[in-house]
C-alpha cells in the first residue's frame, strides 16, 4: 500500500438514478456499431467494404496517421452499413451479428517470454491498442514512445458512475493478467483505488497502490497522475480505464479480442437503474429498455456519464471507452422566475442561493436545461473550488481561449484533459464551455508541438 | 403557459433574419427577467448548476437590502433628530423615501439605457451587473446630490469605466466607485465638507450635516458614541453609516458564497493592524481614534463587503484576494489618517487597489509557473 491522496475540492451531485449493485438482462441486440468519432484526432481508412462477412477481433480500420493503429469488429456478423455524414466523414459503422461467434484467435507465447515491443505488436494487432490512451493530449497513445507510467484509476467519482468493483466481478484474474502485461510496457503502473477499498483491486500485485480520498473529480486519472507524478513538458503518460485492463488481460489468456463490458445505465428517469452486461458497440435501445423509463417526455441518452460523456442518437451504441450509459431528460422548458433565489428546494445549486443546502441527503433529478444563459466570466474563485489541482483554472483557460501557447504550457496544459474541467462547465456562473474550450487548446498544442 | 404564449408572439419580429433581429437582446432582457430560458446543454457537462448570474446578482442585491433600507430610514431620522421636529419611524422612512427613490430610478434610467444600448451594438445579451451597480450607486451618494449629478456620474462610470474596457467582466475598476470617484472629484462642493451629508442641511440652517471623519480631520470633537457609529445612526452617504447591517448583508454575501469571504477578511485585518499601529503612535486626532472605532466608522465596512469584493475588479485568485483585501484595509486607513482632504478613505483605497489587482494576480501566477518550472527542471537533471 502506497501513499495516501487526500483531496478536499470538487463537488458531488446529488443526482437520483444510481445503479443498484445487480445484473438485469437485456435482450441480445444484433445491431452493433462502431463510432470513429470515439477516437478524438483520429481519421479512419477502412479495410472491409459494406456486405463483407466479419469475424470478432477482424480489423475494420486503421488510424490513416498512425497505420499501425487497427480498430477491430466487436462481434462476428456482417458489415451492413457505413454512415457517413459531411465530407463523407464516416460517423459509424453498422453490423449485423450473426450469433456464431467467430473470432479471429492469436496465437501467443507465456507472457514471460515477451519484449515490450512483442506486447507492442500483439496489442496493436489485436485492437486493443487503442485502450490506451496518453497525457498529455488525451488521445489514443503513439506505441513509438515509452510512458513514464501508466496510470490507472480503480473508481470512479463522477455522478452516477459505475462502480468499478462490481463492474470487474468476476473478472479480477484477467484484471491482473492484464497489469502484468501494462507492467512490460513502463517503468511503474500505478492504480488508485478509493480510501476504502476493500475489493481485490487493493490487493493487485505488479501495480503501485495509490488510496486516494475525496469527492468528483479524486476518480479522474488525470487528477490523481497530478498527485502521484504530475507530467512536465516533454513527458508522456499513459491511462486506462480499468474494465479496458481486464479486456486487454483476457486477450493475452485466450488470445480473443473480447469486447464483453458490463454497464451501468443510470439517470433520473431510469425506473430501474442497475448494471447490463453486453459488449463494446452493442445498440443503446435494447439496455435502456433493459431498465425502463419513467414518464414519456423527451430524453437524452448519454454514453458516459452526465459531465463529460456524449450524448447520443436513439439508435446510437455503447462507446469504445464507456462503461456508464446515463439517460437525463431533456430540459428545453421555461421557468417563470427561475432566477430567484432562495426558493424552492428543488434546485441543486453549488453555491447557497437555493435551499438546496438544507438537505445534504436529498437527490436531484436534474436534466438539461442550462438553468440560465451564457455570459461574460464575472464570478471568481468557483471554478478553483471543483479543481484538486495546483492548477489555476480560470487563467489557463483565459490562455487557452487566446490561444496562447507558451502560456499555456507554463501554466499546465499538459496536465489536464476536458474531463477534469467538466465541473466547471457545470459550476460556472457565467455557463461557460470550458471542456470544449481546453479540448480544443490541447488539439492546438497537437497541431502546434505535436 | 398562456402568458409564454403571448411572449413568443411579441418576440417573433426580433427572430434570427426578422426585421428586428439587432434589438433581440433588449427584449430577451424582459423576456428571461420573467422566465428562465428553455436551453439546453449541446457540449460540454450535459447537467448544469442551479446558479446563474441573474441568481447570483439579486443574491447581491438582498444582501444590500438591510443597509439600503436603514440608509433610506436613517436619511429622514437625521434630518428630523437635526431639525428638532416630532418625528414617526413612517416619517422617517417616507422622508428618505422620497428623497432616494428618485436617485434609484436615475442610476437604472441612465445606466441600464446605456447597458441595453451597448447590448445591441455589440450583438450580446444584456449582463446582469448592472443591477447591482445601479443600487450601488445612490447608496455611496450623500442624499442632497443633484439627480442630474447622479445621472451624469453613473454615465460616465458606465461609458468610461466599463463599456470602454470591453463591458461586463472586463472593467479594471469597480463601476459604482467610479460614478462616485466623478462626483468626488468633479463637484466637490455637493460631495464633502460639513453641508452635505445630512438632507436639507445645505438648506435649514441649523442642521449640521458633518461626518465623524470630516470632524475627526478638521480638528473637532466626535459627539457619537461606538454604538451609534456601529448601529449607523450617524450622518454620512446614504447606506454606509449602519455597520451592523453592512454585516448583516456581509453574512448573506459570506453564506451563500456570492462574495468574497477572503477579501472582506483581508480588508478588516489589514485596517484593524494599520489602526492599531497608528493608534500607539497617535500623532494626530485620527491616529489615536480607536482602531474599533476605524472599523465601524465612515464607508469602511460597507466599501470591504461591497465594493472590495466586486468580483471583477478585485483580485482574482485566491492568495490574490488575500493580499488584495489586506491592501485596501491598510490603504484606506493610510488614507483617513494622512490625508485630511480625503477623511473617507475606503473609496480612493479600493480605486487604488482596483488599479493593482491585476498585478497582484501576476505575481500569483507566475508563482504558480515557477512551480511548474521547478518541477519541469528537477526532471530534466537527473539526481546524483
Amino acid at each position: 500500500m502506497s501513499l495516501d491522496i487526500n483531496l478536499k475540492k470538487g463537488l458531488k451531485i446529488p443526482l437520483k438514478g444510481k445503479a443498484e449493485k445487480k445484473l438485469v438482462h437485456a435482450k441480445s441486440s444484433d445491431s452493433y456499431a462502431l463510432c470513429p468519432s470515439d477516437f478524438h484526432t483520429h481519421v479512419p481508412k477502412l479495410l472491409c467494404k459494406e456486405g463483407e462477412k466479419v469475424k470478432q477481433g477482424q480489423p475494420i480500420f486503421y488510424a490513416k496517421a498512425a497505420p499501425e493503429i487497427q480498430f477491430v469488429a466487436p462481434v462476428s456478423g456482417t458489415l451492413t452499413q457505413i454512415v457517413r455524414g459531411a465530407k463523407r466523414r464516416i460517423l459509424s459503422i453498422v453490423f449485423q451479428a450473426d450469433g456464431k461467434d467467430q473470432c479471429v484467435k492469436h496465437k501467443l507465447p507465456e507472457l514471460s517470454s515477451l519484449s515490450a515491443d512483442d506486447v507492442k505488436a500483439h496489442l496493436l494487432s489485436s485492437g486493443c491498442w487503442p485502450f490506451i490512451k496518453k497525457r498529455p493530449y488525451d488521445v489514443i497513445a503513439d506505441p513509438a514512445q515509452t510512458p513514464k507510467g501508466i496510470f490507472i484509476s480503480g473508481f470512479s467519482t463522477a455522478p452516477l458512475a459505475a462502480e468499478l468493483p462490481f463492474v470487474l466481478e468476476g473478472q479480477e484474474a484477467d484484471f491482473q493478467h492484464g497489469i502484468d502485461v501494462l507492467a512490460k510496457l513502463a517503468p511503474k503502473v500505478h492504480l488508485s483505488v478509493a480510501a476504502h477499498d476493500d475489493s481485490f483491486l487493493s490487493s493487485v500485485t505488479a501495480a503501485e497502490i495509490h488510496r486516494v480520498k475525496g469527492i468528483h473529480p479524486a476518480g479522474n486519472v488525470g487528477v490523481q497522475i497530478h498527485h502521484i507524478d504530475p507530467i512536465s513538458a516533454g513527458e508522456v503518460a499513459w491511462t486506462l480505464g480499468a474494465e479496458d485492463v481486464a479486456i486487454i488481460g483476457r486477450f493475452f489468456s485466450t488470445g480473443i479480442f473480447d469486447p464483453t463490458r458490463t454497464v451501468a445505465v443510470v439517470g433520473p428517469v431510469v425506473s430501474n437503474p442497475s448494471y447490463v452486461k453486453t459488449r463494446i458497440g452493442a445498440a443503446l435501445a435494447p439496455l435502456v429498455s433493459a431498465v425502463g423509463l419513467e414518464g414519456d417526455g423527451q430524453i437524452r441518452i448519454i454514453n458516459g456519464d452526465v459531465l463529460s460523456g456524449r450524448a447520443a442518437h436513439a439508435d446510437g451504441a455503447v462507446g469504445f471507452y464507456s462503461n456508464t450509459v446515463s439517460v437525463l431528460a431533456e430540459g428545453n422548458r421555461y421557468r417563470m422566475f427561475g432566477w430567484l433565489p432562495f426558493v424552492g428546494p428543488n434546485i441543486f445549486s453549488m453555491s447557497r442561493t437555493s435551499l438546496s443546502w438544507l438537505l445534504p441527503k436529498k437527490n436531484y433529478s436534474l436534466d438539461t436545461n442550462m438553468n440560465g444563459e451564457e455570459r461574460a466570466l464575472v464570478v471568481t474563485g468557483e471554478m478553483e473550488r471543483v479543481i484538486p489541482m495546483d492548477i489555476l483554472p480560470m487563467q489557463l483557460i483565459k490562455e487557452c481561449m487566446a490561444e496562447n501557447i507558451e502560456k499555456m504550457e507554463a501554466l499546465g496544459i499538459y496536465e489536464v484533459a476536458p474531463e477534469d474541467f467538466a465541473l466547471v462547465d457545470y459550476a460556472s456562473t457565467s455557463k461557460l464551455e470550458a471542456q470544449s474550450i481546453i479540448r480544443e487548446a490541447l488539439d492546438l498544442m497537437i497541431k502546434e508541438v505535436g | 403557459m398562456n402568458l409564454r404564449r403571448r411572449i413568443d408572439a411579441i418576440k417573433k419580429p426580433f427572430a434570427k433574419g426578422e426585421k428586428w433581429e439587432r434589438f433581440a437582446p433588449a427584449v430577451n432582457a424582459f423576456d428571461t427577467f420573467l422566465f428562465v430560458p428553455n436551453h439546453t446543454t449541446h457540449k460540454g457537462a450535459h447537467i448544469r448548476d442551479g446558479v446563474d448570474l441573474k441568481r447570483t446578482m439579486v443574491t447581491v442585491i438582498i444582501a444590500l437590502l438591510p443597509a439600503f433600507i436603514y440608509g433610506v430610514y436613517n436619511t429622514g431620522y437625521q434630518y428630523f433628530v437635526q431639525s428638532g421636529l416630532a418625528f414617526t419611524f413612517w416619517d422617517a422612512l417616507l422622508h428618505g423615501a422620497l428623497k432616494i427613490m428618485p436617485m434609484v430610478a436615475v442610476s437604472y434610467g441612465v445606466g441600464l439605457a446605456i447597458e441595453f444600448a451597448f447590448a445591441v451594438y455589440r450583438g450580446h445579451e444584456v449582463n446582469e451587473g448592472y443591477l447591482v451597480t445601479g443600487l450601488l450607486v445612490p447608496m455611496i451618494m450623500p442624499v442632497d446630490i443633484p439627480l442630474w449629478m447622479v445621472g451624469l456620474s453613473v454615465a460616465f462610470a458606465v461609458l468610461i469605466a466599463k463599456e470602454a474596457f470591453g463591458g461586463t467582466g472586463m472593467n479594471i475598476l469597480n463601476p459604482a466607485l467610479t460614478a462616485r470617484a466623478f462626483a468626488f472629484f468633479a463637484y466637490p462642493t455637493y460631495m464633502s465638507g460639513n453641508k452635505v451629508w445630512v438632507s436639507e442641511a445645505s438648506n435649514v440652517d441649523g442642521i449640521s450635516g458633518e461626518t465623524i471623519l470630516g470632524s475627526l480631520a478638521a480638528g473637532n470633537e466626535v459627539s457619537y458614541s461606538m454604538f451609534d457609529m456601529f448601529m449607523g445612526a450617524i450622518p454620512g452617504s446614504i447606506a454606509e453609516t449602519s455597520t451592523l447591517w453592512v454585516l448583516a448583508g456581509a453574512a448573506i454575501l459570506i453564506f451563500t458564497g456570492v462574495g468574497s469571504w477572503r477579501i472582506m477578511v483581508g480588508g478588516v485585518l489589514g485596517a484593524a493592524a494599520t489602526a492599531i499601529l497608528f493608534n500607539l503612535w497617535g500623532a494626530n486626532a485620527l491616529m489615536s481614534f480607536s482602531w474599533l472605532n476605524h472599523l465601524v466608522v465612515g464607508g469602511f465596512a460597507f466599501g470591504v463587503v461591497f465594493m472590495a469584493t466586486d468580483p471583477v475588479s478585485a483580485a482574482q485568485t485566491t492568495k490574490g484576494k488575500w493580499v488584495y483585501g489586506l491592501l485596501v484595509g491598510v490603504f484606506c486607513i493610510l488614507i483617513r489618517v494622512f490625508n485630511p482632504a480625503y477623511p473617507e478613505g475606503v473609496m480612493l483605497a479600493i480605486l487604488l487597489m482596483n488599479v493593482f489587482a491585476p498585478t497582484i494576480d501576476h505575481y500569483v501566477v507566475e508563482g504558480n509557473i515557477k512551480r511548474r518550472k521547478k518541477r519541469l527542471n528537477a526532471t530534466l537533471t537527473p539526481a546524483t
